[in-house]
């Protein structure tokens, strides 16, 4: 039992990864229809961007946990440029074109970030620094174990995701989010810069990829230009688990996949773990493809 | 009819010039064993192109698992021949038919759901054969198989993929191709006419695992040794993007798509990044310039040989 438990508190800490991840598929997919393929490599750009900012503030000088803020924002602000840069000119040329057309630009800027990558940096993983030490705590009295880390991920994590539900319900530019996702043309009719909206929704999106990147540097320490890959597939298949477009879904869908996950590796098999998630992934689409919390949207002739 | 057959003709009999031409450099030596090589690579990524165009090119069924399909004739024809001895030809024919009846499996679940989804359901697919192979002992798991007996010689090569090209080709040109053009110009319209969608999706589904299965095959009996790493999404991604580069929904832009990038795969052999980083390159940028393809769905056909006027373009704008 206490096995089961731990293994449980490890499956939430990965899955907070996933949930972060997934809220950016979910939110660009809830306003242009677009997967977009290449969030797990800004997840990527953003544990770079982490490592090499944690890596600099710390020979500065500052202590661990202004280092790990500031290297989370500075990761996050980047990321977030780059999400709206790749929408600007990737996706935005093809906001006529036929979703196909885009999904498969998306499969290519996924590539091109990717390789270039692997360019400038090399193929091989880089440690990330451990920017604040590890401590153990023992939880009411049992062996069931808890480190400062995972405290710290699902941390951040809820305090992203109270931020992101604060700016998508009680603002001006959540509201225009929200018009914008439920009918495109009839927000731009009243008045809605849909392209800034869309903007912003790259910009959140990738920023929260940006904070799980530095979270996942910090939790596996070592990063590589190839890392987003899996990642990002397993969280987009949160994303569909928990409904696609729906915020509180990517959350429930990504804390109940990396719990799925952990299980299955503390069961011995750990070989077959991301095929289990993508046979997760077939069976929702095929029974369920709203999800645990989507809505039902009926194709209209 | 008669025009048809008349193109069909002298396609064929362009083909066997081709195969003249480059059998008597061969035996001449004028091209050598890297040549070889090359060309049997090109046949091969030509199969597996033009298989792929059948399924997202002309039925509009985004498929991005075809590399699941090709391991499955990869595994099955090398076993048939390892273990069982079994002659090369129909050991290549078993694993063609093997990665069709995939092809059904997958599917008939799948094939309920489109654009997007469909396409990640495919990936996931592809990804979970992979990670099957990678975990099963008898195939040899991660090391994959080898000592795999190179039978695949370029006679054999090009007999196959001129098979495909033609059987393919015929397929898109019959009632049959044109009821699995209607289905991606509108599946809604086309089901009103009477189509039967479902049955079409999975024909087309079939045939292009097929000819990737024997695809497959030959490539295992070229390079010796297979392994689940080689069958990964890069592998898929690749095929798409020469499918892309010559035109979703032209034959002969896939074939042009194939022979482009095999050639810049070979030249580019020793600057693996900086290949896939052309590769994605190429494929944002001909979506964004030249969604047609370098050739447009057109294409080039021997029709204007047989005196006949080229048929309407047949876009793509769903």
């Amino acid at each position: 039992m206490e096995y089961f438990i731990q293994q449980l508190i490890n499956g939430i800490s990965v899955g907070s990864i996933y949930a972060l991840i997934a809220l950016g598929y979910t939110m660009v997919y809830g306003i242009i229809k677009l997967i977009n393929f290449a969030h797990g490599d800004v997840f990527m750009v953003g544990s770079f961007i982490g490592l090499f900012s944690a890596k600099y503030f710390a020979s500065v000088g500052f202590p661990p946990v202004i280092v790990l803020i500031l290297s989370l924002v500075i990761s996050m602000t980047v990321s977030a440029l780059l999400g709206i840069t790749i929408e600007r000119l990737a996706y935005k040329p093809l906001r006529r074109a036929s979703r196909i057309a885009v999904l498969i630009t998306a499969i290519g800027v996924s590539f091109l970030l990717e390789y270039t990558g692997v360019y400038l940096l090399g193929p091989q993983a880089k440690g990330f620094p451990e920017i604040i030490n590890k401590h153990q705590f023992q939880l009411f009295g049992s062996s069931v174990q808890v480190d400062s880390n995972q405290m710290m991920t699902l941390g951040t994590t809820v305090v992203l995701m109270i931020i992101l539900q604060y700016i998508v319900h009680r603002t001006k530019i959540g509201k225009a989010m929200r018009a914008v996702s439920f009918d495109m043309e009839a927000a731009q009719l009243m008045g809605i810069n849909v392209d800034r909206t869309i903007s912003a929704t790259f910009a959140i999106g990738s920023a929260l990829a940006a904070a799980a990147g530095v979270i996942f540097g910090m939790t596996y320490n070592a990063v590589d230009p190839m890392m987003g890959v899996l990642p990002g597939l397993k969280a987009f298949v949160a994303a569909v688990l928990g409904g696609i477009g729906s915020i509180p879904g990517a959350l429930v869908g990504g804390l109940l996949l990396g719990t799925v996950e952990t299980e299955i590796s503390s069961l011995g098999y750990s070989s077959w773990r991301d095929g289990v998630a993508f046979a997760i992934l077939i069976l929702i689409l095929i029974f369920k493809p709203s999800g645990l919390f989507g809505k039902n949207v009926r194709e209209k002739v | 009819m008669k025009k048809l057959n008349k193109s069909f003709w002298i396609g064929i009999v362009f083909a066997m010039v081709l195969y003249g031409v480059i059998q008597i450099l061969l035996t001449t030596g004028i091209f050598d064993d890297v040549m070889e090589s090359t060309l049997i690579l090109i046949c091969i990524n030509v199969m597996l192109a033009v298989s792929l165009n059948l399924i997202n090119g002309i039925t509009g069924q985004f498929s991005i698992g075809h590399a699941g399909f090709m391991s499955i004739g990869a595994y099955v024809s090398a076993i048939l021949t390892l273990n069982f001895d079994v002659p090369f030809v129909l050991a290549l024919v078993i694993s063609g038919l093997v990665a069709a009846l995939f092809g059904v499996l997958i599917g008939i679940p799948t094939l309920r759901l489109n654009g997007d989804y469909l396409a990640i359901a495919t990936l996931g697919f592809g990804e979970i054969i992979r990670i099957v192979l990678l975990n099963t002992e008898y195939v040899g798991g991660a090391s994959g198989l080898s000592g795999i007996p190179t039978q695949t010689t370029w006679t054999i090569m090009f007999l196959f993929t001129l098979v495909t090209v033609v059987v393919i080709n015929n397929f898109i040109n019959s009632s049959h191709g044109r009821a699995c053009i209607a289905i991606r110009e509108n599946e809604i319209a086309a089901e009103a006419m009477g189509i039967n969608t479902t049955l079409y999706k999975i024909i087309a589904f079939a045939l292009g695992a097929l000819f990737a299965g024997i695809a497959g095959g030959l490539s295992a009996h070229k390079f010796y040794v297979i392994n689940p790493g080689s069958f990964n999404f890069l592998k898929s991604f690749e095929i798409l993007v020469m499918v892309v580069l010559g035109g979703l929904g032209s034959t002969s832009g896939a074939i042009v798509g194939a022979i482009v990038l095999t050639v810049l795969f070979t030249v580019l052999q020793e600057y693996p990044e900086l290949r896939m980083i052309i590769y994605s390159a190429i494929l944002i940028l001909m979506m964004i310039f030249r969604p047609k393809g370098l050739l447009g769905s057109t294409g080039f056909s021997f029709k204007k040989f047989a005196k006949k006027e080229a048929k309407p373009s047949d876009s793509i704008n769903s």
